[in-house]
């Protein structure tokens, strides 16, 4: 019991010891690169359908997706978007780029360990539970207006 | 075609709903996984409750840039997927709508790490 | 007995620390210490494939080196002593393998540094071996890879976090006679306080510290004003700040007279928050400052603290909290 309390006052000094940082600047910083790295999306989209007019807005959506998500793959592999990362926080951990980030890095990190090992089965150390997630809630709602 | 209004509305939406997760990442010490996970939930839900539509008319990628536009997608597959294909329909619905994004993911992360690897932090 | 108090030893005629050798990365090369390290590497690969390779070949290094600066052979060596923080210690396994010296691995996280200390200044006092290598180190990259997160992941790292520190650092204790003797040392009990944030090591491992120098004190009978310098491992600015708190609160007051490694090993504006940590953070303060210090005789009395966290990232995601050790050992300039 004693020790509980210990433990406790400790924990709760040790809270206070934690330097404040303000919020303020990265909060700014997460704002204006998260926006902008949308606004980079949209003007992809648009200007795809404006050089290829018989293309469908679902279309054009997607290839959005796949070239944000190849761009960031990119900027990855030459050692940039941890740098941004470390500026914006979830201004590029959000927006699908940092989806794209994640499963290139552990891929980045653990080739040395070889392609199927290291490689291949490390790549959705952070992603698996994304896509995990992602097809477990879907599925739920399928069935869910399935139901009803 | 080139809207400009759109453009503000897609920066600022964009921004609001990254700064939404730095003010997550700072309160409660989240990790990037968590936080991603976290969107994508939340963008399931809200196309679950077909209240994602009308953001998306709204500001455009300002919300399926974010992450949760990939919950929406995986959703939105679901949901029709429900209505004219059943069962099967809920199970192929999702991954269908969502297949480019990451069968491009897999395989650019793949050409990218077989040509670089990574470098060490300054 | 060699025993006195509870957990504190005497070494009454051996081992002197005749050989050092420190070898840190670019980064620490351009921190506080870097006119004192032994040698600067311009690139953190060391021209190696992996960072694990890197941290072997920092490792071989440092032996061999500080070997050659006390003149000994590799055969005049009886006992190899090292740890680090890869899994299974493999860097100083493989070491070990390349050097074909007699070998015993430890591990104590961050503290194997004074760990190795301890246990070879009883080969040497329990009249074993002549010559015993001390060696650990550490390397941010593989570090990261192996607790943290790939390195190219675009993520913040939190204000309470340290930067694992690239570096090598080897002791030579010996019979010979030097200018700088180990006279006692203190094994520390593994001491946990409940903290479970992996962020926040600094804060984890001071309780241990705390633990570890207060029943020093009590065994010898001293105060931290006996002393020149109490410096403690990788505490970073944070922990140490929470170590002046907690021994002030004991009735142990610490003046100047108390550092950290971590807490002083970079500088500023190089962006790490609290400070370096590491098995190789005191190895290479402890082999380049402090050695050359008390060789000038401006240091002479130095309470050396290695501060470790025995966790893993499986405790970690289990919700298990951080036990911290801390091991002591008291280096004095003699004539």
């Amino acid at each position: 019991m004693e020790v509980f309390e210990r433990d406790k006052k400790y924990n709760e000094y040790l809270q206070s010891k934690i330097p404040k940082t303000k919020p303020w600047p990265s909060l700014f910083h997460a704002f204006w690169i998260g926006g902008l790295i949308c606004l980079v999306g949209e003007c992809i989209k648009d200007v795809l359908m404006y050089f290829f007019p018989e293309m469908s807005a679902t279309d054009a959506g997607i290839w959005e997706s796949v070239i944000l998500i190849a761009i960031a793959s990119i900027l990855t592999g030459f050692g940039l978007y941890d740098r941004l990362g470390a500026y914006a926080g979830a201004g590029s951990i959000i927006p699908i780029t940092g989806f794209s980030n994640s499963i290139t890095s552990p891929a980045l990190e653990f080739k040395r360990e070889g392609v199927i090992f290291g490689l291949c089965a490390k790549m959705f150390t952070i992603a698996g539970p994304v896509i995990v997630s992602g097809l477990v809630a879907c599925v739920l709602c399928g069935i869910i207006y399935l139901i009803f | 075609m080139f809207d400009i209004l759109m453009y503000l509305k897609v920066f600022l939406v964009g921004g609001f709903i990254c700064m939404i997760g730095q003010i997550l990442i700072i309160t409660t010490k989240m990790t990037s996984a968590r936080i991603l996970v976290t969107f994508l939930l939340l963008g399931v839900f809200l196309e679950a409750i077909k209240v994602f539509e009308p953001l998306k008319e709204f500001a455009g990628s300002g919300v399926t840039v974010p992450i949760m536009g990939f919950g929406y997608s995986l959703a939105k597959g679901a949901i029709e997927g429900a209505e004219t294909g059943g069962i099967l329909g809920v199970l192929q619905g999702g991954l269908t709508a969502t297949a480019a994004g990451i069968t491009v993911a897999v395989v650019i992360a793949f050409i990218v790490s077989l040509f670089c690897s990574s470098k060490t932090k300054k | 007995m060699k025993k006195i108090g509870k957990q504190t030893f005497i070494f009454e005629k051996y081992p002197y620390l005749i050989g050092s050798y420190s070898i840190v990365g670019p980064k620490e090369g351009k921190g506080n210490f870097a006119q004192y390290f032994d040698e600067v590497l311009k690139d953190d690969t060391y021209g190696q494939k992996s960072y694990e390779k890197a941290e072997r070949k920092l490792f071989l290094t440092a032996v061999e080196r500080a070997m050659g600066s006390c003149g000994l052979d590799r055969d005049q060596i009886d006992v190899l002593l090292g740890g680090d923080l890869m899994n299974q210690i493999i860097s100083s396994n493989f070491t070990a393998r390349q050097l074909q010296l007699p070998f015993l691995g430890l591990f104590g996280a961050c503290s194997t540094m004074a760990e190795s200390l301890i246990v070879g200044s009883m080969i040497l006092d329990g009249g074993f071996a002549n010559n015993v290598a001390c060696v650990t180190g550490s390397h941010f990259s593989s570090a990261e890879k192996q607790f943290r997160y790939p390195l190219e992941l675009g993520t913040q790292r939190p204000p309470t976090s340290q930067w694992t520190v690239t570096g090598a650092g080897c002791s030579i204790l010996s019979t010979t006679k030097s200018s700088i003797r180990i006279t006692h040392a203190t094994i520390g009990k593994v001491v946990d306080w409940d903290v479970t944030d992996a962020n926040n090591m600094g804060g984890a491992m001071a309780p241990a510290c705390l633990e570890t120098l207060s029943t020093f004190f009590q065994d010898t009978n001293t105060t931290p004003d006996d002393y020149d310098l109490i410096l403690t491992g990788d505490l970073g600015k944070l922990g140490s700040e929470v170590l002046r708190d907690l021994l002030e609160y004991r009735g142990y007051k610490t003046s100047t007279n108390y550092a950290d490694c971590g807490q002083m090993m970079f500088t500023n504006d190089q962006k790490v928050f609290q400070g370096g940590s590491g098995c190789g953070c005191i190895a290479t303060v402890l082999n380049s400052y402090v050695v050359q210090r008390m060789r000038l005789g401006k240091l002479k009395n130095v309470i050396v603290v290695g501060t470790g966290a025995l966790m893993s990232t499986v405790s970690s995601q289990q919700g298990d909290s951080i036990p911290g050790i801390a091991h002591l050992v008291v280096l004095k300039a003699e004539k």
